[in-house]
């Protein structure tokens, strides 16, 4: 029997299920209203070199991996199967897409980071 | 050869149900996590293009736009943080201490303390770490 990818992509969809609830209101209130509008956090608490020392350091890259790459696991699963709920038949060929784009996200992820930590 | 066969039309079927509506909101917080960590990527490639393109993503991030997304998107990840712990009952495996089942309630109620806890700790840890301006 062909083994099932189900087990892997569940999981990763759980991750960012997990991630995005637990810290995922935070992070969307900091980096997309606080930081910006300079609201209870100076608009400097994402100034470039601020950030250029996040990435560089270990925690840093393991985090900002952890949100990108998880989140997009978690929407784009999420988003695959609500193809079917509006009534659009979902096949091998979408599922590869959606689960392929999360996947590209993710190598891209990686390849950003390692070259901002040098 | 391929068949052709009816297919029920759907319509906007959800929308006759509170229940399916609430369900159609919780489902639809997985474009905006999408597009948030779609954001953070594109935020990440200007970081390592330099310095002038990272402060255009921040400036960009700071319209109007931007920032109504962001307003969208506060309340329908925390729906979505909500009802992530509401199934948790019937999402994990089942845990029992001492021969009993851990009850349901429990289960929602740690999760939830332990997302407010984890923001928290998130903010807290961003705030100091923020150099104060000396008036």
């Amino acid at each position: 029997m062909k083994r099932s990818s189900k087990p892997i992509f569940w999981s990763l969809f759980g991750a960012g299920g997990m991630l995005s609830a637990l810290v995922g209101p935070m992070l969307v209130f900091v980096t997309g209203i606080a930081v910006p509008l300079g609201f209870l956090l100076p608009r400097e608490t994402m100034s470039y070199d601020r950030m250029l020392a996040f990435v560089a350091s270990g925690f840093g890259k393991l985090a900002v991996l952890a949100v990108i790459s998880l989140f997009l696991f978690h929407g784009l699963h999420r988003m695959y199967h609500c193809l079917h709920d509006v009534g659009i038949h979902v096949g091998t060929v979408l599922k590869a897409v959606f689960h392929g784009l999360a996947i590209a996200g993710t190598v891209a992820c990686i390849y950003l980071l390692l070259a901002a930590g040098r | 050869m391929i068949m052709k066969t009816y297919v029920r039309p759907m319509g906007w079927w959800w929308l006759h149900n509170p229940f399916y509506r609430w369900y159609m909101v919780r489902e639809s917080s997985c474009i905006v996590i999408t597009a948030y960590a779609v954001i953070l990527l594109w935020g990440l490639m200007c970081l390592v293009e330099g310095r002038l393109a990272f402060d255009a993503w921040r400036e960009s991030l700071a319209s109007p736009w931007a920032v109504g997304f962001h307003l969208v998107a506060l309340p329908l990840v925390t729906y979505h943080s909500w009802t992530w712990f509401k199934v948790m009952p019937k999402t994990l495996p089942f845990i029992s201490i001492a021969g009993r089942r851990l009850a349901d309630r429990t289960i929602i109620v740690s999760g939830v303390v332990a997302a407010i806890a984890a923001s928290i700790l998130v903010f807290l840890a961003i705030f100091v770490s923020v150099p104060r301006i000396s008036p």
